[in-house]
């Protein structure tokens, strides 16, 4: 539910930014699990106004991903396939990737890259080309 | 070691400003005495004459000073100072121990001699002189030893330093060769390195080469599969080479699942499918001419 009256959902914890088909949502400070629920509706919902086809999650402002995290992680990643986008997690530091395999926390299924060039460079890889970018129909 | 300074009050303040009198004004004989019990007890080998010389005075000085001031903190210093220097030209513990012991006897001789006719006087001169010169022959030891494992513990850093190279082989390729017996330490310091390498590099398939290491336990296997999987949140994929016969029956034997690994024979092999992924053909120049 989006509060028109009240400040902003998402005021600076997370950017979401459109660069042509893809969603870039970037995580600028730790998020609490209410927090994480919010940026996860709000992102799949720009996913069907913005007609996105692929979303880069960047996470590399975080020191620890637990595992509610990423879990959220991997649910946003199946609700936008659902709706027709693809997710790329992007900015996993090295001690957080440790951590993470060490507690047994499974991204499995879900692509990664090391930042957010490269996770854009994944997208429009794997994206079909002519599928990344909006249908034109010519009469 | 908690408490730096001596304690040599035995009832007679006079006692030991009278001992330090007499060590200074013997300095010289006593030195040369013990200098020439050094070279009879053949300790300190390495060591030429000159060398020797030098250094049992600068001993004896501070072993003075420790007589005269109750700190052991000057002499502490010296004796790490001395073993830093003595420690790479192979002079072993026994002969610290011993020269520091000879000093002793040495002091102890020339106290008889200069007391032997008042023995009540010589027996109390003794008891101020004893504890601290046993305080003396331990710092020095304890100094001697703990300077050479701190040096241990600095070849042992610089050998597992050296032991896991991350080797960048093309543009986005790491290399990560490990020769060896892997331990459960040296297993996270590779995860570590191998982590950080895929950052400062970029690196997008990063091929572990494992032909150098003998055998594999059970823990040292799931951390492999750990690594992997860390390394695939960072972006990269791990490719595998070189298991040895003896590896891969370990390996299925004990049920570690590596179905999610690739696993590659041999390094060029694991190069080649790396090139592959990345995209890179190799071309000799006079088949390219052709």
């Amino acid at each position: 539910m989006r509060n028109d009256k009240g400040p902003p959902t998402l005021p600076a914890l997370v950017s979401i930014l459109r660069q042509g088909a893809f969603l870039i949502a970037s995580i600028h400070t730790a998020l609490d699990d209410s927090q994480l629920l919010r940026f996860q509706h709000e992102l799949i919902d720009r996913v069907g106004r913005d007609r996105a086809h692929g979303i880069v999650i960047d996470v590399a402002a975080l020191d620890v991903l637990d595992s509610f995290g990423t879990r959220t992680l991997r649910n946003i990643a199946r609700m936008a396939n659902l709706r027709g986008a693809r997710t790329v997690i992007v900015g996993i530091n090295p001690d957080v990737a440790f951590a993470m395999v060490e507690l047994g926390t499974d991204l499995s299924g879900v692509l990664t890259a090391l930042d957010l060039e490269e996770g854009l460079a994944l997208l429009n890889a794997t994206t079909a080309a002519g599928h990344s970018l909006p249908a034109r129909v010519i009469r | 070691m908690t408490d730096t300074s001596i304690n040599i009050q035995t009832g007679d303040d006079m006692l030991l400003p009278e001992l330090v009198a007499h060590l200074r004004e013997n300095r010289t004989n006593l030195r040369q005495e013990w200098a020439a019990r050094i070279t009879d007890a053949n300790l300190l080998s390495a060591m030429t004459h000159q060398e020797i010389f030098s250094e049992a005075t600068s001993v004896y000085d501070n072993y003075v000073e420790v007589l005269e001031t109750g700190s052991v903190e000057a002499l502490q210093h010296y004796a790490r100072d001395l073993s830093e220097r003595i420690i790479p030209r192979g002079v072993e513990t026994d002969e610290v121990v011993g020269i520091v012991l000879l000093l002793r006897d040495v002091l102890a001789r020339s106290l008889f001699e200069k007391y032997h006719q008042d023995f009540p006087l010589l027996n109390r001169i003794l008891d101020a002189y004893e504890p601290a010169a046993n305080r003396i022959a331990n710092t020095v030891a304890v100094s001697f030893v703990e300077e050479r494992e701190r040096v241990i513990r600095q070849q042992q850093d610089a050998l597992r330093e050296l032991s896991t190279p991350v080797l960048q082989v093309r543009e986005r390729l790491l290399i990560l060769p490990i020769i060896g017996i892997l331990d459960a330490q040296r297993a996270r310091q590779l995860t570590e390195q191998l982590l950080r390498g895929i950052r400062t590099h970029r690196a997008k398939v990063v091929v572990v080469d494992i032909t150098g290491v003998p055998e594999i336990d059970q823990s040292v296997a799931n951390h492999l599969l750990r690594t992997v999987d860390a390394s695939r949140l960072m972006g990269a994929r791990v490719i595998v080479t070189g298991l040895s016969a003896e590896i891969a029956q370990t390996l299925v034997e004990i049920g570690v699942d590596l179905s999610k690994i690739v696993t590659v024979g041999d390094l060029q092999g694991g190069i080649e499918e790396a090139e592959r992924v990345l995209g890179f053909t190799v071309i000799r120049p006079d088949d390219a001419q052709r």
